[in-house]
């Protein structure tokens, strides 16, 4: 939305500063300036040429030559535009003088014929976007006058970002009044110069007439206010320069004189205006009404619409003429040979145009401010506005009798505000007598019949009555009209909270250094995925997505984590470390008025490549299954207080409730969804409550890995696992000496390395301090059906040094009871 | 075979077994010699064996002596091979005498993600005026991401444009607000929380957007508390993160749930407020919408709105993260790159 900085400036007589001056005060005192443009800059040495006569060129069929009158000696110029017409005013630039965009024009032959200057189109001279021919300029200006001049530039405007509530700032007058404000001045509208109008106004609830034209309103819920006027024996023709500056200025298009003339008044007053031929309308009738299935409008733009009840349409006795509040239609617009107009200004529902403009994809200046809520109480003061502006410009008579249909708006809204709800909202002490004086600039008098200083009241503006219908929203402007910069920045006391922290944060805060500390870089991956990252039973799916790549919510981090691996992948790396700690997302079938999702905040992380950085002195080797039955060790046992086991389906068979395979039947529970991706080396994170997470090694065919790619491990487990309060109780280390001892077993194949070592803890002395696994051999030498696993036993009491012979009948007792359990046998050395 | 080489084939298989220990766990050359010597020496223990083969009956001798020659291959082969081992240490041990320069053997380097780091300062200052961390859910009901916000349901925020659902009245919370209401619906205040979270709009995935970004939002809810208050823990904040030269300045907005509502703007962290492309010229750059809690909200979740007043304020640390390292395209947060991970990883170890 853009507002012209000389506009302002007839808007409110002493305003003061530069644009960017300006700028920054509005954005202190109102709405915020994305962008400060220059129209019409670098016009110097362009002016007005009168164009004297038009003759094809001799050789080329395109070209024409044209004679200009520019305030001197003739000139002759080639011009390449299609319609030049003799007598009429264009921009021209002599050789020597240069466009906006720096280039220099000079005399140069064009098919033997020597142009000695050059006309311009709006896109040459920067005022616009059309290139398709030489701008023509409103007739009476002097040949020879220097064009920005004529055409009241260059100007500023400053591109504001209106927040919603705030539309009454979407036109001139609504941003004057609050720099006026700011700046202790006053904004008011300046006099045209042309006759004046006073209607005699013919009013109705529903429907009346005047001038020869009736208006009904068949749903007032859709047009609260519908006023018209009419203006007999208008000349159609081009504005006057000054107005198209304006136009130029806030990137508007000149079209003509009326229809200048409610653009004008539209981003002068905010009120939308439309003009219809009124030669056109059938039955010199106007009726707001639902658009009946299937009828057709073409509108202005040229564009066929089908309509439906959802759509509100201006109809004639025939049918639609104009989109209610959006657009007009083509054949009643206002024409060159237009010589009497309907002037419409009304107040359409901003709910009911929403419905029109969305019915039909269509959004425009006028469906704009309606639909956030234009002024009720102006459409008198615009409508006369826009009268008296196609008088001036456009000549012709206005009728009187003028219709105005629809209730008449009641007493101002009047709101309550207490200086105690202003001292406890915003800490400031005043009285009502400073909070009168910084609302009445703003348009927000005191109520003469309100309470007393307690609790006086201020009547709203009509522009405001939209936005501000609450004390809290009087507060507001108290505040701004304060100044936010102007509260003073002092700390206060405070509670402290009564919110206890959620404990998620300080086990995230836990596995993010755990696993930084092991080489692992955070991931943070987009949460929408595609249906082969959602959870394979009970997908959550969006019911209108971007793109199938982004229907769904991820139902598990690591086949999230695989794609981001792949991404590396493609890039060349080949030891790469990601976690990342996130929600995943299920389905729920019993939602029962619940929200139909199950979210569950989980850890996942990927490797893949060396077990350690390559270095100089040694060949690294992969990492290995071992590497990550260590890597899931830690954090299940020092993280989680978990168990890890091997799952069923593993290497090893061990017991474990985890998912099969794709290859391993029956489809159990699945709470981790790694179905698809895990594959034949697989462990679980086992809790006291059943399984917390899933480890192991990914199916080739879950990740698209390049041929010098190593095996991808993989890990994830639930976040609420994590122990993030672990305050264990001390026990005493002992003083005195350990015993070590070795032993080494032959153990019939099938017998697992756990359950050896468990029992041989559980056989020893409560002095066996230690029991370690430090070598398993099989295969040469031994006996076939058998292995080697070879043990290292420490012992150390609390109270006393340990005597050998206590320490070998220890170890004796193990032994024996190995030999008994695992039919095992020790092996000699 | 007759019994008669039974002992000789134990004692070739005892030399085996120790001998292949004894070499292969050699520390250095001088214990590797030794053990040569001890084994396949001259006078060393498989030499001796092997002359014993001779005395054996003419039967037994081609066994043994089979046995004995794979023994010594394997023990050949093991000394050669530690002592291949032993060399390279060595040789590793002089070149890093000789040359200190080398590589030292490095952990891979792990690390936190940069916008997870910008949320932990974020919360950690909050910390500092008594906020606590929360968190609610990513998949909420109309009525908490709009109706309890103040956001009619009619306003374009909650349209199928803007807004994903997955199911009648059922979104991806559009910003953390929601969990304000939960926080108040749960707790009497005094409430003061930041909650960081993932949120989600209908934005094609672009340079500078994404359609599920990080917010962080917070809330101060007692009795007494202002907008000078409010206005002093943004500026206590903006101090502390952006550091002491940093310039504040709060402006008009509009939020639904907030009423005064603000724009907070730092002065522009590249340029420094004399106006550069990042700033748009304007030397400002906004980081946070905050205000006065709405009267509408405490309403919403039942607290008394003439008892208690709040504020709340929202930001985005990807924003904030792309600003601080400079970052061109917003998608490189998200793409998992461990080239450009490992960069903003910040202090090694996490």
């Amino acid at each position: 939305m853009r507002v012209s900085v000389r506009w302002l400036r007839d808007l409110v007589p002493g305003l003061e500063g530069g644009a960017g001056e300006l700028a920054d005060r509005l954005s202190m005192a109102a709405t915020g300036v994305e962008e400060i443009l220059e129209v019409g800059g670098g016009l110097d040495g362009i002016v007005v040429a009168r164009v004297l006569e038009v003759e094809p060129h001799p050789d080329a069929d395109r070209l024409s030559l044209c004679r200009v009158d520019a305030g001197g000696e003739p000139a002759d110029v080639v011009c390449g535009a299609p319609v030049i017409e003799a007598g009429a005013l264009y921009p021209f630039v002599a050789p020597g003088r240069s466009l906006p965009d720096g280039l220099v024009i000079e005399e140069r032959a064009i098919r033997g014929v020597t142009s000695h200057g050059m006309l311009c189109s709006e896109r040459e001279l920067g005022l616009g976007g059309d290139a398709s021919g030489i701008l023509r300029l409103p007739d009476g200006l002097e040949p020879g006058r220097d064009l920005a001049e004529a055409l009241g530039l260059p100007d500023e405007s400053l591109d504001l970002e209106i927040t919603p509530n705030r539309v009454d700032l979407a036109c001139h007058l609504g941003v004057a009044r609050e720099l006026a404000a700011e700046g202790g001045l006053e904004a008011r509208l300046p006099a045209l110069g042309g006759p004046g109008w006073e209607p005699a106004w013919a009013d109705g609830e529903t429907e009346a007439s005047a001038a020869g034209v009736t208006v009904r309103i068949e749903d007032p819920d859709r047009c609260g206010r519908y006023l018209g006027a009419v203006i007999r024996g208008v000349r159609v023709g081009p504005s006057p320069a000054w107005l198209q500056g304006r136009l130029r200025a806030v990137g508007a298009r000149p079209i003509n004189n009326v229809v200048d003339a409610t653009n004008y008044v539209l981003r002068e007053m905010n009120q939308p205006l439309h003009a219809f031929d009124l030669g056109t309308l059938r039955g010199a009738e106007i009726r707001v009404r639902a658009a009946g299935k299937g009828e057709r409008l073409v509108t202005l733009d040229g564009k066929e619409r089908k309509l439906g009840p959802e759509a509100t349409v201006i109809a004639d006795a025939e049918g639609p003429v104009a989109l209610a509040g959006v657009m007009g239609g083509e054949e009643s617009e206002v024409t060159a040979g237009t010589t009497e107009v309907f002037l419409e200004c009304a107040w359409f529902d901003p709910t009911h145009t929403r419905h029109t403009a969305r019915s039909v994809d269509l959004s425009t200046d006028a469906s704009y401010r309606f639909e956030r809520g234009v002024d009720r109480r102006a459409a008198e003061a615009a409508l006369v506005r826009c009268v008296e502006l196609v008088l001036a410009t456009a000549g012709g008579k206005a009728e009187e009798g003028a219709v105005r249909v629809g209730p008449l708006p009641g007493p101002r809204t009047e709101l309550p505000l207490r200086p105690a709800r202003v001292r406890q909202v915003l800490g400031l002490d005043l009285d009502v007598g400073q909070i009168a004086a910084l609302l009445a600039p703003l348009g927000f008098e005191r109520s003469e019949e309100g309470g007393g200083a307690e609790a006086p009241t201020f009547l709203v503006p009509g522009w405001r009555e939209g936005d501000v219908t609450r004390e809290a929203d009087l507060v507001e402007e108290v505040a701004r009209r304060h100044g936010y910069e102007a509260f003073p920045s002092e700390l206060r006391r405070v509670r402290p909270s009564a919110v206890p922290a959620d404990p998620a944060f300080a086990r995230s805060d836990l596995v993010r250094r755990a696993l930084a500390a092991r080489g692992f870089l955070e991931a943070r991956s987009s949460s929408l995925v595609s249906r082969a990252e959602a959870d394979p039973e009970r997908p959550l799916e969006l019911l209108h997505p971007l793109s199938a790549e982004e229907g769904y919510l991820r139902g598990a981090l690591v086949p999230v984590l695989l794609r981001r691996l792949e991404h590396n992948f493609s890039r060349g790396e080949r030891d790469v470390r990601l976690y990342e700690i996130g929600t995943a997302f299920r389905g729920r079938e019993d939602a029962g008025g619940e929200v139909p999702a199950e979210e569950s905040l989980r850890a996942g992380a990927v490797l893949t490549g060396r077990r350690r950085p390559e270095h100089w002195s040694e060949a690294v080797p992969d990492a290995d299954v071992w590497d990550l039955k260590g890597l899931a060790g830690s954090v299940a046992e020092g993280l989680c207080g978990a168990r890890l086991v091997p799952a069923a389906g593993g290497a090893t068979g061990g017991a474990g409730p985890a998912a099969a395979g794709p290859d391993g039947g029956a489809a159990g529970p699945d709470p981790f969804g790694s179905r698809t991706w895990l594959g034949a080396e697989r462990f679980v994170l086992e809790g006291e409550d059943g399984p917390v997470g899933i480890a192991g090694r990914v199916r080739p065919e879950a990740v698209d890995a390049p041929p010098w790619a190593g095996p991808v491990w993989a890990l994830e487990f639930s976040l609420g696992a994590v122990r993030a309060e672990d305050r264990p109780v001390y026990a005493p280390v002992s003083p005195y000496p350990a015993v070590p001892r070795d032993l080494a077993l032959l153990v019939p194949e099938g017998v697992e390395a756990a359950e050896v070592g468990a029992v041989a803890r559980e056989a020893g002395p409560e002095w066996l301090e230690d029991v370690r696994l430090f070598d398993v051999y099989e295969g040469e030498g031994l006996e076939s059906g058998y292995r080697s696993l070879a043990f290292r036993f420490r012992f150390r009491a609390p109270d006393r040094t340990l005597e050998d012979a206590e320490v070998e009948e220890a170890l004796e007792g193990i032994t024996r009871r190995l030999e008994e359990r695992f039919d095992a046998r020790v092996r000699s050395s | 075979m007759s019994e008669g080489a039974r002992p000789l084939l134990e004692r070739l298989e005892s030399i085996e077994e120790e001998g292949l220990a004894a070499l292969r766990e050699a520390e250095d050359e001088e214990a590797l010699e030794a053990a040569r010597v001890r084994y396949l020496g001259r006078s060393g223990a498989l030499t001796e064996a092997l002359g014993e083969i001779g005395g054996l009956p003419a039967g037994d001798r081609p066994a043994a002596g089979r046995k004995g020659n794979e023994v010594k291959g394997l023990l050949e082969e093991a000394h050669e091979s530690r002592a291949a081992e032993l060399r390279r240490e060595a040789r590793a041990r002089e070149a890093s005498e000789r040359d200190l320069t080398l590589p030292g053997r490095r952990p891979f380097r792990g690390g936190t993600h940069p916008v997870t780091r910008v949320i932990d300062e974020i919360c950690d200052i909050f910390a500092e005026l008594g906020f606590t961390r929360v968190r609610g859910p990513e998949v909420e009901t109309e009525w908490y991401n709009f109706t309890a916000l103040n956001i009619p349901l009619d306003h374009p925020a909650a349209d199928v444009h803007d807004t994903f659902y997955v199911d009648e009245g059922v979104v991806l919370r559009t910003h953390t607000s929601p969990v304000q209401a939960r926080v108040m619906q749960a707790h009497e205040p005094p409430v003061r929380v930041v909650v960081p979270g993932l949120c989600y709009r209908r934005d094609a995935f672009d340079a500078s957007h994404a359609p599920a970004f990080e917010q962080i939002e917070g809330l101060a809810v007692d009795e007494g508390v202002d907008f000078i208050e409010f206005r002093s823990a943004i500026d206590h904040f903006v101090r502390r993160f952006f550091g002491p030269d940093v310039k504040t300045r709060l402006r008009p907005d509009f939020f639904p749930f907030t009423e005064p509502s603000a724009q907070v703007e730092v002065s522009c962290t590249i340029c420094g407020g004399s106006g550069c492309s990042t700033c748009k010229g304007t030397g400002w750059i906004e980081i946070m919408g905050a205000g006065m809690v709405d009267p509408a909200v405490f309403e919403a979740v039942g607290y008394d709105p003439e008892r208690y007043t709040g504020f709340a304020f929202g930001m985005g640390p990807a924003r904030i993260a792309i600003l601080r390292h400079r970052i061109p395209d917003i998608r490189l947060l998200y793409d998992g790159d461990v080239r450009f991970l490992r960069q903003l990883a910040g202090p090694e170890g996490g």
